[in-house]
């Protein structure tokens, strides 16, 4: 369960204080699907590294699980984020000197899964996103959507309880945005908290839950059969 | 297990960028080229010289007579054997001169000796008998002959009681010595030895300038030289007429010489190394500025900061070895080229120097890696991510 309270997080651009986030408060349960809509600059993606426990708020209290990440040291941070949650990026964010077996890998290298066992299941997760044959190739040998799915992969191989997803489809053409939006729902399906930010309607419209920011506040959040607001 | 993973990644961050890569290693290249090549040149160099000294025996004194109006005899320096710590008393008398027999001629090097020529300076024969005392006491026209001499004369070295004539006398063969290695005092084969009364002579020579005395054990060298001096100084009432040389004291400085060029040497090319360890570091940190969203990257999906650090010092390490290395074998390479265009040399880089420049090489590269990994490691992931 993910739980936001009072959440503030303020930029200084020169003289100017922007306040990205300004006091929010979210209560995500587990084994929601939650869309995070808004245009840019309205906080969405501070929003996102917060939860995602890359950047860390100035005021107010975030919790993961019962746990306040602003207590753990970074070191636990890490492990946090390398357990329990998968990031999806809109730059896919790949490494491009690894294949997409070796980039899928990597967060099992950091968590020291054997050699056995990381081979199992970067295999099994490789199959999930449909790219069993495409293991030995470089990113820059794969299309964007494929190297997406590849990202998916490495999402989901530490078995996170939360996948966020940054914009996923936002470099992608619509061919691809459908099967990765398919593969996302799926990963639902099988019990995963989902988070993802959108600033497409559309996109958003395929979540059950949609909460909509503008200048750092919610504006609205509704759920399903709410229709869009 | 995380530590080969680390060290592939390494590895391939090392061959995917190769020029820059080798223009890094390349000032480790020079820096343990110039140390390895330096530091051997003088241990080889230090070992041709005090094994030549120590062929001529190391508990030896040496006395040179250069007050030639009083003449000092056999007798007179055979006297001192057996007493104050003296063995025995080796006089030699060296000379020039040419050697003919079976129609062939050659040049050879005249050294007059005694029957202790052999306990106190040493020599091995391949066959024969050494100079006694009847051949010295009767002044007898017989000879030792080099290897060298033997073949230029005969064809080979089997020529006991042949006759070689040096001029105008003959003299019979009675031994041949064993071929010795050539040193850079000159080669030992071309030498004719006779017995000291018959050298003294043919090279009209009345005087004895040079002797070797031996001593009874090492204990005594001081003893022996004490009383050496004693009977010259009696003899010349001048101690600017005569020097005693301890072979010792001789192999003592060469040594500390030697061992204080080599920690000369050794720190001017340790400089080079140091200045490729900084070509080390700089290039780090260019790598690391250029990697930061690859840093940004494994810090979002778990990295932490010893992963980060081990990463980017591994890489810096394979560096720093691989030019070690490439160094040394390039350096040895030198080495080897020197003994074969120079015969009688034998330079290697030893073990320890080799052990030496690696373990600096290495350090090197954790020294200037620690830095730009440190660097690296403390990136925030929000910050590295959105670098672009």
């Amino acid at each position: 369960m993910i739980e936001l309270k009072n959440i503030s997080k303020v930029y200084e651009l020169g003289e100017e204080e922007v306040r990205a986030l300004d006091r929010v408060t979210l209560t995500i349960e587990d084994h929601e699907f939650v869309a995070i809509i808004g245009a840019s600059g309205s906080g969405k993606s501070t929003m996102m590294n917060i939860i995602g426990c890359l950047d860390t708020a100035d005021e107010g209290s975030y919790q993961i699980d019962g746990q306040e990440v602003s207590d753990l040291s970074e070191r636990e941070q890490s492990t946090l984020r390398n357990r329990k949650i998968g990031f999806i990026f809109q730059q896919f964010n790949l490494l491009p000197k690894l294949t997409a077996y070796e980039n899928v890998e990597l967060p099992l290298i950091y968590q020291g899964v054997g050699a056995g066992e990381r081979k199992k299941r970067v295999m099994e997760a490789l199959e999930k996103v449909d790219l069993g044959h495409r293991i030995h190739h470089r990113p820059n040998q794969l299309s964007g959507g494929q190297q997406q799915r590849v990202a998916v992969a490495r999402a989901l191989v530490t078995r996170p309880s939360l996948i966020l997803a940054d914009e996923p489809t936002g470099n992608l053409d619509s061919h691809s945005t459908q099967d990765i939006m398919k593969l996302l729902k799926e990963l639902h399906a099988l019990g995963n908290t989902l988070v993802l930010i959108t600033h497409d309607n559309d996109i958003a419209a395929q979540a059950p839950r949609r909460v909509r920011l503008m200048d750092g506040r919610i504006l609205s959040d509704s759920r399903e059969g709410g229709g869009i607001d | 297990m995380k530590f080969t993973q680390a060290g592939k990644m390494a590895i391939a961050a090392v061959l995917s960028n190769k020029l820059r890569s080798f223009l890094t290693m390349l000032g480790i290249i020079i820096g343990v080229m110039s140390v390895t090549l330096l530091i051997s040149l003088v241990q080889g160099a230090t070992n041709t010289v005090t094994s030549s000294l120590d062929d001529l025996g190391g508990d030896q004194l040496v006395a040179s007579i250069s007050n030639t109006s009083k003449r000092l005899t056999l007798h007179e320096v055979e006297a001192l054997e057996g007493s104050g710590g003296i063995a025995r008393v080796s006089p030699v008398l060296n000379g020039k001169g040419t050697a003919k027999a079976a129609g062939n001629s050659t040049d050879i090097s005249i050294t007059g000796i005694t029957s202790a020529y052999q306990e106190v300076q040493g020599m091995d024969l391949e066959n024969g008998r050494y100079i006694n005392e009847n051949d010295v006491e009767y002044r007898l026209n017989v000879c030792i002959v080099g290897s060298g001499v033997a073949k230029d004369l005969f064809g080979n070295t089997n020529i006991l009681n042949e006759t070689i004539r040096i001029a105008g006398k003959d003299y019979r063969v009675i031994g041949v010595r064993e071929e010795a290695e050539e040193t850079m005092f000159g080669s030992a084969n071309d030498g004719v030895f006779l017995p000291f009364t018959n050298a003294q002579r043919l090279l009209s020579s009345v005087n004895i300038t040079t002797f070797y005395v031996s001593t009874s054990d090492t204990e005594h060298t001081q003893e022996a030289k004490d009383a050496l001096d004693q009977m010259l100084m009696n003899k010349y009432g001048d101690e600017d007429s005569y020097t005693i040389v301890n072979m010792m004291d001789i192999m003592d400085t060469i040594n500390s010489v030697m061992s204080t060029l080599e920690l000369l040497l050794g720190a001017i090319a340790g400089i080079s190394l140091l200045v490729g360890g900084i070509g080390i570091m700089n290039i780090m940190l260019v790598s690391v500025t250029e990697r930061t969203r690859e840093i940004g990257i494994r810090k979002a999906i778990g990295a932490q900061k010893p992963d980060i650090i081990v990463q980017f010092l591994i890489e810096s390490v394979i560096i720093s070895l691989m030019g070690g290395l490439i160094g040394m074998g390039i350096s040895q390479g030198i080495l080897t080229l020197i003994n074969t265009l120079y015969p009688g040399y034998n330079f290697n880089i030893s073990g320890g120097v080799a052990g030496m420049a690696l373990a600096f090489a290495i350090m090197v590269g954790v020294v200037f890696g620690i830095y730009p990994a440190n660097k690296a490691a403390k990136l925030k992931p929000i910050n590295a991510l959105r670098y672009e």
